[in-house]
């Protein structure tokens, strides 16, 4: 296996972390992370050497969700949001009801603000290195924070959740 | 104290605790003074404490096979040997198995073929049989048909004794195939080939062939071609068939 090959492999990972957030099922995360790697390999040409290379195949898989986004049609392709994925049981009965909350709450937000939001919370990435990653300016990453922070807190506060659940409904 | 005005992002820098030290002090001693501020700062460090919390296990989950593959399969060399491997066992089996190396195939008898020689190739598999497993059984029929460009279905053959192991995906004459693997009690492995059929085929009734050991009933069923192969007893081998055949025609 040749170095880029191995480099790839290291981020698979967090590549599928930040997709399980993103789509909220792991098969459609999954499907999001092949199509990535493919993506990667066939563009590697375009990754400069010593650049990050975990930011950049954020790039990637951002192009690649916004195109299946944008591309969902009916057909023998398979749609990104199927039926909800059952989640691995890793938490306790207690816990349950809150990660319910807080996957419910990701999926209100628009596609645009949960990637910066899980990019700068989830994967740590500083804000120019999410602006990089999605191709916008830093002021628009931190607009798309404030918003997606904003209400995600207001949804799990319970302060107008059935005024937005309705309204996504 | 003479500094700028904390600003949004500021209340972000702090949250992600990305702020320069003097920044940072400064920013702490406006929330003091702000209690609605400073609620909606715990609030947000508390989504990321419960986001990385959340999703921290999808890091040790082990990768799925048909994403640490597909890195590997790339390898110009990898793929050569498989090319070979595929190529060699191919003439291997047909010139063995039949003894019909001279005659010519025609399509309609080499796909068939084709999908004995994936029975032979992957069945005797211990640790890679299939790509995807029957635990993601719905994965794997979006995936296939997808590839195949046709909706499939899998069988369910636990009334005959066997269940689903997985599937994969293969090459066949124009494009993709697919194969689902099914096994005994006792690891007596059968797979069902299917592919998308050429325009001009027409649909037949059960037709078999007998290739050395391994046995395979095929037929043609609207656009999909299906060839289901074993080395068990042709009795057997035509029991499954049908059952394949009226669980994809209810």
């Amino acid at each position: 296996m040749n170095e880029h090959e191995r480099l790839i492999e290291q981020h698979i990972p967090r590549l599928r972390r930040y997709a399980r957030a993103l789509t909220g099922e792991r098969e459609a995360a999954d499907d999001l992370v092949q199509d990535t790697l493919e993506r990667a390999w066939a563009k590697r040409h375009l990754w400069r050497r010593g650049s990050d290379l975990r930011a950049w195949l954020f790039t990637v898989m951002h192009n690649v969700f916004i195109n299946q986004v944008r591309g969902r049609r009916p057909g023998p392709h398979v749609a990104l949001d199927g039926e909800a994925m059952e989640l691995p049981e890793r938490a306790v009965q207690a816990d349950r009801l809150e990660i319910r909350d807080l996957e419910a709450a990701l999926k209100l937000l628009p596609g645009e603000q949960r990637e910066v939001l899980l990019l700068v919370a989830l994967e740590e990435l500083s804000y120019q290195e999410t602006a990089d990653a999605l191709g916008i300016p830093v002021g628009t990453v931190m607009s798309r924070l404030s918003r997606a922070r904003e209400r995600l807190r207001r949804v799990s506060s319970g302060q107008p959740e059935s005024a937005i659940l309705k309204v996504v409904k | 104290m003479s500094q700028l005005p904390v600003t949004e992002s500021d209340l972000h820098g702090y949250v992600d605790g990305v702020l320069p030290e003097a920044r940072r002090a400064e920013v702490e001693a406006y929330l003091a003074g702000h209690p609605e501020e400073s609620e909606r700062v715990v609030a947000y460090r508390r989504q990321n404490e419960a986001l990385r919390a959340r999703y921290a296990p999808v890091l040790e989950e082990p990768v799925p096979q048909r994403l640490a593959a597909r890195v590997e399969r790339r390898q110009p060399v990898l793929r050569y040997a498989a090319i070979v491997a595929w190529v060699t066992l191919g003439g291997v089996a047909g010139w063995h198995l039949h003894g019909l190396q001279a005659e010519r195939r025609t399509e309609a008898t080499a796909w068939p073929h084709r999908a004995a020689i994936a029975h032979v190739v992957y069945s005797p598999e211990v640790r890679h049989p299939v790509e995807v497993g029957a635990d993601q059984e719905k994965h794997l029929v979006n995936w296939l048909s997808k590839r195949l460009g046709a909706p499939l279905r899998i069988p369910h053959l636990g009334d005959l004794g066997y269940a689903l192991v997985g599937g994969r995906l293969l090459p066949d004459e124009r494009g993709p195939a697919a194969q689902f693997m099914y096994q005994d009690a006792r690891g007596q492995r059968l797979t069902l080939y299917v592919r998308v059929n050429p325009e001009d085929s027409r649909e037949t009734a059960f037709r078999f062939a007998q290739e050395r050991n391994v046995g395979v009933f095929y037929w043609i069923d609207r656009k999909l071609g299906y060839a289901l192969s074993g080395e068990i007893g042709k009795d057997e081998l035509l029991r499954v068939a049908t059952a394949v055949y009226r669980q994809l025609n209810p």
